[in-house]
Order: structure tokens, then sequence, then C-alpha cells
């Protein structure tokens, strides 16, 4: 697959987060925003990748029953209880309680239009690691998606925050 | 036809569930104190709404939906098209919150279906 063409997009991901940093940098209180960058800088990567990457052991516990598609009714004990014993799900579901958890640790202090569009970075590392992890293929159409994907969800976050009761800010 | 029905669960069941909490949370109002047992006290009230239990029970249907997706179709398909639930959210948001939703944050909305389009498409 077109491997430098995945990370020249995720290249201009990381330049417009750092954009996007370096425009806070003007603010007055630099040392007060560099400390608040020192952590939140750190709790957003580990977030952008264990969220995906709970997705990904999830996707992958559920690979090794078999699809559900084709399963009836009466099937759906066994194949609970065999979801059950995969080591993988419960690795899914912690890296999954320990994203929420950063992921509402990050929301105490940092502005929710500030978090939002830097977890839309998230969408591109479900991708590389379903590439590298699950060996999946993603055709450049199914790239161009994401990226679109992660456009939006930027643009989504670069409105207010809140809305009710407030006058329009559009 | 089994896909629409399961990312229909995961978005619109995923999303009421959210809304639901959502609705609880803004009931028990702001959270000021981060102590073990303020956040305890918080827990147990938010465990008497009725609207928790519900959104609770929505979420769930929504997580299992995605586990049974996840068993056919592939992880950077099915995570990318859930991106939908931001669509959702916003007209859930409007409907049941009555939150505003500015032109910029449709746009972004607009911007985000068109992404999940191009995904649908890549579709095996």
């Amino acid at each position: 697959m077109a491997i430098p063409e995945d990370f020249s997009v995720h290249g201009a991901f990381v330049l417009l987060i750092f954009l996007l940093f370096s425009n806070n940098g003007r603010n007055e209180h630099v040392t007060h925003t560099r400390r608040l960058q020192l952590k939140t800088i750190p709790l957003i990567l580990i977030s952008i990748i264990l969220g995906p990457l709970g997705n990904v052991f999830l996707g992958k516990a559920m690979k090794s029953v078999g699809s559900l598609s084709s399963a009836r009714t009466l099937d759906l004990v066994p194949i609970a209880s065999r979801v059950l014993m995969s080591g993988y799900i419960w690795l899914g579901i912690f890296c999954l309680l320990v994203f929420f958890t950063v992921h509402m640790l990050l929301l105490t202090w940092a502005d929710y239009s500030y978090v939002q569009p830097a977890t839309s970075l998230s969408y591109v590392s479900i991708t590389m690691l379903s590439y590298f992890l699950l060996g999946e293929v993603i055709s450049p159409l199914r790239w161009l998606g994401v990226t679109v994907i992660c456009f939006g969800v930027f643009l989504v976050g670069r409105t207010s925050p809140s809305t009710t009761g407030a006058p329009e800010r559009a | 036809m089994l896909e629409a029905v399961l990312f229909f669960l995961i978005v619109v069941a995923g999303t009421a569930g959210e809304l639901c909490v959502s609705r609880a949370m803004k009931s028990i109002g702001e959270v000021h104190e981060f102590s073990p047992k303020s956040i305890l006290s918080f827990v147990l009230r938010s465990l008497r709404l009725p609207w928790m239990w519900l959104g609770v029970a929505l979420m769930s249907v929504g997580f299992f939906s995605l586990l049974a997706i996840l068993s056919f179709q592939e992880v950077s398909f099915v995570v990318p098209v859930s991106a939908l639930s931001y669509a959702a959210g916003a007209f859930g948001a409007k409907a049941f919150l009555g939150e505003r939703i500015s032109r910029n944050r449709w746009m972004g909305i607009a911007v985000v279906c068109l992404g999940v389009t191009i995904v649908w498409w890549s579709k095996r």
C-alpha cells in the first residue's frame, strides 16, 4: 500500500495541531500555557492511541469467533462465552476504559473545543493501527474518506462548545 | 442489510444513550469538587435518575451492535462509518436538549457525512 502517502496525511494533521498550539503561545500567560501544554499534549496523544487500540482489540476478539451475520439465535450463547474467554476483548475494554478516563481528565482543565479537534486524529490512528496490527488493506479511497472525516470532526470541534442560553456566535 | 441495521443501532442507540446521560448529568449540575467522597455521591445521585438507566441501556445496545458488526467487517471500515454519530448527535441535541447548532457546526457535520460516504464506497 501507499505508505508514504499515509504518512504525509498524518504529517499534515500533526502540523495542523502544532499550528493550533503555536497560536496559543501568543497568549500573555506564556509560562502557564506552556505548563498546561506539557501535560495536555501527552494525554491527547495517549487518548488518540488508546481509544483506537481498544477498538482494534475488540475487532481482533470478534474476528476470532467467526461471523455473527450467519449465526443463529441458539449459537449466541456459546459465541458469547467464547468472546468473554478471549483475552483480547478484556484488553480492548481495558484500553477503552483508560481512554475514557484520560478523556474525562483532559476535559477537567482543557477546553472541549481544544480537545475535540485534536482527537479527530484518532480516525487516522485507527486506520493505521488496523493496517499494521490487523493487516487490513486500506484502499486510497478509504484513506480519502478517513481524511475527509478528520477534517469534518476538526471543523465541528472548532465551533463554540456551549450554545444553550447564549446568543449564537456563528 | 444486516450491516445497515447494526450501523443504525450503533449510531442511533449509542447517540440516544449519550443524550440521555447528558440530560441526567445536566439535571445534577456542574461538579466542582473531585474528592473521592464527592465523586461517589455524584455517582450514587446519578444512579437514581431514570434518564441515566435509559442512557446506559441504550449505550449497551450500541456497544453490542459494535461487537456484532466487528465480527464480520473490518475495523478500518466500521469505526470511520460510526462517525455518523456526529450528525445523529447534532440532530438529537437540537431536538432533545434544545441546543443550538451553529452554521459552522452544520458545515463540519456535512463534511463528516461526505467522508463517511466515501468510506462506504470503499466497502468490500
